[in-house]
């Protein structure tokens, strides 16, 4: 963080300064990619199965939430780097205690009285010993209590969500004393401007722009740098989370319903310039559409991130499956030319999301006028 | 879809809906509201700044056009004047001129009627003249003859022959 606020001081201009971030954060994840300590020592040891499974575990891990803030593991000793994370559940009451409480998993975490464990990164509610029971699918049928925890992805939200507060603030504040942005500011108004010129008003529209930008920046600014942060090696998936971006979607979803003109719902329920019957066949169709609008931006924004993280993860275990040279040359380069992909999916998807949310709050404030 | 589904969390709704409004709300009042206004403020400033040097730049080439105007005007008077003046030293000398010939014509036509009046005082001293030797003459003739019959008629004679009018 400390290079990149030095770089943001540097007077280049924007598109330099950029180029030059874009290759830090691939600096970073190449260096400090956990797989590479990681299975230095396992390669040697295991057989290629046992590798096979263990990748497809520690990608199917990566992309679930989860209770602690786990940074590596070492195998031979068999200990956990990183830190836990505070529990906080409903359960006739609020129970709030440390995940490592669970000692990743391996014991029964008691609270007052009662039992829970931790089981593929759920919590149950058991007896003191831990018993789980299942159903004939393998499905545990024990209690669930509410679980609103501080997880890894809300973890990373708040620390996220600090850093962006901060960074925008100090865009703001520069503002007090100059007509100009100084410092951070010089590569942070660019972004205002883009999301203002290029999204907010082509789609929505000089009248109404305005009462919609503070959310559309929120929006475009958490998604990318969220979105960044899972191309760190600190292994964060939050887009991925299919709960983020379901609160995105529907924070979309409630303001475009609430901004809706006569035009709009008009349009919904009784499409103009058709026959009746057509009419009465668009209405459900049409109204259809409200709720696929904003799903689509749902999934449209977890399957991109999710799969993105698949890939570049399952590109990172062929690494270290093929046992042959010029095998993982060439896959570190793919894993290269990914990693800067994503770099790029990252992006477009944080501006895919918001263009189609101001092209959703423009449709909802559309005049007739503006139709012609 | 069931997948999908069986991994919502809750919490993770609720967290992220949570923090992203209170992140909503704080950028809004310190990062977003003085942005926005400050990128309008000067976008708005520049637009009058470019705006003023444009109508700077009409007035002064309107200055420049009417200074042009002046000094065509100015060039004019001046060409207006010289014809002026050039039209008044003519009619000056032309009237000068018919002036001196009227002058010169009355002095002429003086000079002929004191010519006149001298003439005619000449010839009535003449007629005097001419009575006053009629007088003599005859005074001698009356004498002459009143002595000598012959001599009086030689002597008119020659009296006469000796009259010269001149």
């Amino acid at each position: 963080m400390r290079t990149l606020a030095a770089n943001f001081k540097t007077p280049y201009s924007s598109r330099s300064m950029r180029l030059k971030i874009v290759f830090l954060f691939v600096l970073f994840a190449l260096i400090f990619n956990p797989f590479t300590v990681k299975s230095e020592d396992t390669e040697k040891a295991a057989d290629s199965t046992n590798i096979r499974a263990e990748i497809k575990q520690d990608i199917l891990h990566h992309l679930q939430d989860a209770h602690d803030f786990h940074l590596l593991t070492d195998e031979s000793t068999g200990t956990h780097y990183g830190f836990p994370l505070p529990v906080i559940l409903w359960d006739d009451g609020l129970k709030m205690f440390m995940s490592s409480k669970f000692h990743h998993g391996e014991e029964v975490a008691e609270v007052n009285g009662n039992y829970y464990a931790l089981y593929h990164k759920h919590i149950y509610k058991t007896d003191a010993d831990g018993t789980l029971n299942y159903d004939e699918n393998h499905h545990v049928t024990n209690a669930k209590p509410l679980d609103f925890s501080i997880t890894k992805s809300v973890f990373s939200v708040i620390v996220v969500s600090i850093i962006i507060f901060f960074l925008f603030k100090a865009l703001g504040d520069g503002y007090k004393n100059s007509a100009i942005p100084r410092g951070v500011g010089k590569f942070l108004e660019p972004l205002v401007l883009f999301v203002r010129d290029e999204i907010a008003i082509p789609n929505i529209g000089e009248k109404h722009y305005q009462k919609y930008m503070s959310y559309l920046l929120t929006v475009f600014v958490f998604i990318w740098f969220i979105n960044l942060t899972g191309l760190t090696p600190l292994g964060i998936n939050v887009t991925g989370n299919i709960a983020v971006t379901f609160a995105l979607a529907l924070m979309t979803f409630i303001i475009t319903q609430v901004s809706g003109r006569g035009y709009y719902w008009k349009h919904i329920f009784w499409m103009p310039g058709v026959p009746v019957p057509m009419k009465i066949i668009l209405a459900p169709i049409e109204l259809l559409g409200v709720i696929i609008k904003p799903f689509a931006l749902m999934i449209r924004l977890y399957a991109n991130i999710s799969a993105g993280h698949i890939v570049l993860m399952s590109l990172v275990g062929l690494l270290f499956i093929f046992n042959n040279w010029f095998a993982r040359g060439a896959f570190l380069g793919l894993t290269l030319f990914l990693s800067i992909i994503e770099l790029l999916v990252a992006f477009l998807q944080a501006y895919i999301f918001t263009m189609l949310t101001a092209l959703y709050f423009g449709f909802a404030v559309e005049e007739h006028d503006e139709h012609q | 879809m069931e997948k999908l589904i069986s991994e919502f969390s809750v919490g993770l709704f609720f967290w992220q809906t949570f923090l992203f409004l209170v992140l909503l709300f704080l950028l809004r009042k310190y990062a977003w509201k003085p942005t926005l206004m400050a990128v309008n403020r000067r976008e708005k400033s520049i637009e009058e700044a470019l705006e003023s040097a444009e109508l700077a730049r009409k007035e002064l080439k309107k200055l420049q056009n009417s200074n042009s105007a002046l000094l065509q005007e100015a060039r004019d008077e001046r060409e207006q004047l010289l014809k002026e003046a050039k039209a008044m030293k003519n009619e000056i000398i032309a009237e000068a001129k018919t002036k001196a010939q009227e002058e010169a014509e009355k002095v002429l036509i003086a000079a002929r009627e004191e010519i006149k009046i001298e003439k005619s005082k000449a010839i009535a001293a003449l007629k005097t003249q001419v009575a006053d030797f009629s007088f003599q003459i005859a005074e001698k003739l009356l004498t002459e003859k009143l002595s000598d019959k012959d001599k009086q008629s030689a002597t008119v004679t020659t009296a006469l022959n000796e009259i010269n009018f001149n």
